[in-house]
């Protein structure tokens, strides 16, 4: 084997004998002029395609030698690439040998000019890329199958959160009741709280919030045992505490190991005015905004659920006049952080306070601002309830 | 966003003169211009841009559902001539730009005075009589393709397809960044060309129309541009003697020649 110096003048092939650094190297390594002919191809890449020589140079193009998705690929890339920036690098391509059979190559590839600009040829370098092909294959599988039970996993606790949360309250005669949930982050994942509006007896309403401890399917698991829970109390029981309370053994009988915050609303329909009664168990108090003006937190604290067998729970009663408003809450509204300053409860009462059409409008605007409050990046997820007499 | 941003509107050339407004096609951007471009900035207000999804164009402005056909990408030109207020307007659309072209003089002609089309194609796939060039499962495999050479789109580019400001040094490494797109835009985009079929339109251009077609073109052959010519009311056919689907950049002489023919007001180009 001799190692004679190649002159680079691939352009006039005649002229340049073969050698052997050339012909043997361990890629296929071809010219082409501007129109894309082969001009000159080494043996390696003869080995590659199948071809001879007489088949190759001057007859074919490069191209020619691609799938057909591959020369889409050469004349919407490769080509404008190797005309804007004078090269392109490790492009993947197929070759299609004589035989039919195809190749997965990479190809490097250089534009010579001459001392005008004018193009005079390309050099290519032609890797086979059989196996890192294969690879990136499974790759791209597993990354079309990772993204399809993504995809899956978001109907999930799309569909799983509308089970805990009702769309769209029930029309509930001279009370005007809206409900907003908003999930944390991207919404991948269920969240805690929830809300419900059901009716006992005629007249008889509840009205329900709550905070299950926690995020995900095990939260989701209590979640719906609390929200059953609640409506089998709510007729079993005579009074608000020991509703809850119930509810409490409930949770602590099935070894529910998460505890949550919860406050229920009784609202009877009395002499054409509404008569409540309100129980929190370790809830943000609901608050109260008389038609009248003011504002205040309705109730006393009581014992969180699903922690303790005792339960301290108290019910306060109250009055709702025409157009007095009452917005139930959970602490992802009141607690969402901004650096280390939370939105806290007098936003809030600000933002309730400020008039409103519809008790729609009054829970959007209240989780619309905690969220944009919060830079849009909000890590809990938010329930808001609001309540308004209409005559 | 202001549009001149989202587009990467550049504007060059004679700022008095008859609006020229080029259109790239898939594959690139408004760099596929370069050769062709200057020669009549003389005489004309040269007007590029980026397709939303393309060289230094907003990525955050694509949606799905505008770019889900050609339509969106044509009402994107008439959203970019209503902002400049071009009127009277040369469209030299290359590749399915041409057909981009062809919707949005359908849509608004008194806007346009002349379009060129580059490699045109109203119908890529094989349709009964109808040869395009292409079959179905051909269009699948440079979904491929274009999926194999994404693999190594890596995100850090993505700051500066998106021209980040904030970020200079990563100005160095714009020159090598020709052609790349995000992964999932040109996936869509891709099909979205391919797939299209825009034969019924071309009849409805009352626009003077020259089509440029290659010799020998894989991607838009020569019965086809042919086709092209046929249908629209008022075509004239060029044959450049260029191999590619690009004579913008392999050819550009020709090109800048059949176009400066095709205009009756050019005089004195800077090519010529």
């Amino acid at each position: 084997m001799t190692g004679r110096v190649v002159a680079p003048d691939d352009a006039s092939p005649a002229d340049v004998p073969a050698d052997e650094l050339y012909d043997a190297a361990p890629c296929g390594y071809l010219s082409m002029a501007p129109s894309g002919t082969i001009v000159r191809a080494n043996r390696t890449l003869l080995q590659m395609t199948g071809y001879t020589t007489d088949e190759l140079v001057g007859r074919r193009t490069f191209a020619e030698l691609l799938t057909v998705g591959g020369r889409l690929y050469h004349e919407t890339h490769f080509s404008p690439m190797l005309h804007l920036q004078g090269h392109v690098r490790e492009i993947a391509l197929e070759l299609l040998r004589r035989d039919g059979r195809r190749l997965p190559v990479l190809v490097n590839a250089q534009l010579v000019r001459d001392e005008r600009g004018t193009p005079l040829v390309v050099r290519a370098a032609v890797l086979d890329a059989s196996e890192r092909r294969a690879y990136e294959q499974e790759l791209m599988a597993a990354r079309r199958r990772a993204e399809e039970s993504e995809a899956r996993a978001r109907d999930l606790v799309r569909t799983l959160q509308q089970v805990l949360v009702p769309p769209a309250p029930p029309t509930v005669p001279a009370l005007d009741v809206a409900g907003v949930y908003r999930p944390a982050r991207h919404g991948d994942e269920v969240g805690g709280d929830f809300y419900d509006v059901f009716q006992t007896a005629p007249g008889t309403w509840f009205v329900v919030l709550g905070d299950v401890c926690g995020k995900g399917i095990p939260a989701a698991v209590v979640t719906a045992l609390l929200r059953y829970a609640i409506r089998d109390a709510a007729v079993s029981q005579p009074t608000l505490p020991r509703l809850l309370d119930h509810v409490n053994q409930a949770m602590l009988r099935q070894g529910a190991d998460r505890s949550a915050t919860v406050v229920v609303l009784r609202l009877d329909r009395v002499d054409d005015a509404w008569q409540v009664t309100s129980c929190s168990a370790g809830h943000p108090l609901p608050l109260l905004v008389p038609a009248a003006g003011g504002d205040r937190q309705v109730g006393l604290p009581g014992t969180l659920l699903g922690i303790l067998p005792e339960t301290r729970l108290h019910a306060v009663e109250l009055r709702l006049a025409p157009g007095d408003l009452v917005v139930l809450y959970t602490d992802g509204v009141t607690e969402g952080r901004r650096g280390r300053e939370f939105y806290d409860v007098d936003r809030l009462r600000r933002n309730v306070a400020a008039p409103a059409a519809d008790a729609q409008q009054v829970a959007q605007r209240l989780v619309d601002d905690a969220v944009a409050f919060q830079g849009d990046t909000t890590r809990d997820d938010m329930a808001v309830v609001a309540l308004r007499v209409t005559d | 966003m202001e549009v001149a941003a989202r587009f990467n509107i550049t504007v060059t050339g004679n700022a008095s003169g008859q609006p020229m407004l080029f259109a790239h096609g898939f594959g690139c951007d408004q760099n596929m211009w370069r050769e062709v471009a200057p020669a009549f900035a003389d005489e004309y207000r040269i007007v590029l841009f980026d397709h939303v999804g393309a060289g230094g164009s907003d990525l955050t402005a694509y949606d799905e559902e505008r770019y889900g056909s050609l339509r969106g990408y044509a009402d994107d030109v008439l959203l970019i001539c209503r902002e400049l207020d071009l009127q009277d307007v040369v469209l030299v659309g290359h590749s399915v730009s041409a057909m981009v072209g062809v919707l949005a003089a359908v849509q608004e002609p008194e806007r346009f005075s002349r379009l060129v089309l580059v490699g045109p194609s109203p119908r890529y796939v094989d349709d009964g009589e109808y040869r395009g060039g292409f079959s179905r499962e051909d269009i699948d495999e440079l979904l491929d393709s274009l999926d194999s050479n994404y693999l190594g789109w890596s995100r850090l580019m993505a700051p500066v397809i998106m021209g980040n400001p904030e970020r200079p040094e990563l100005g160095a490494e714009l020159s090598a960044s020709f052609c790349r797109t995000d992964p999932e835009i040109a996936r869509r985009f891709a099909r979205v060309t391919f797939l299209s079929d825009n034969r019924s339109d071309l009849a409805r251009v009352p626009v003077p129309s020259l089509v440029l077609q290659c010799s020998q073109d894989v991607i838009a052959p020569v019965a086809v541009g042919r086709y092209v010519a046929d249908t629209m009311p008022d075509a004239t056919l060029v044959m450049l003697d260029a191999t590619g689907h690009c004579p913008n950049l392999s050819a550009p002489r020709q090109t800048i020649e059949a176009i400066a023919r095709f205009l009756p007001e050019s005089r004195g180009l800077r090519a010529s």
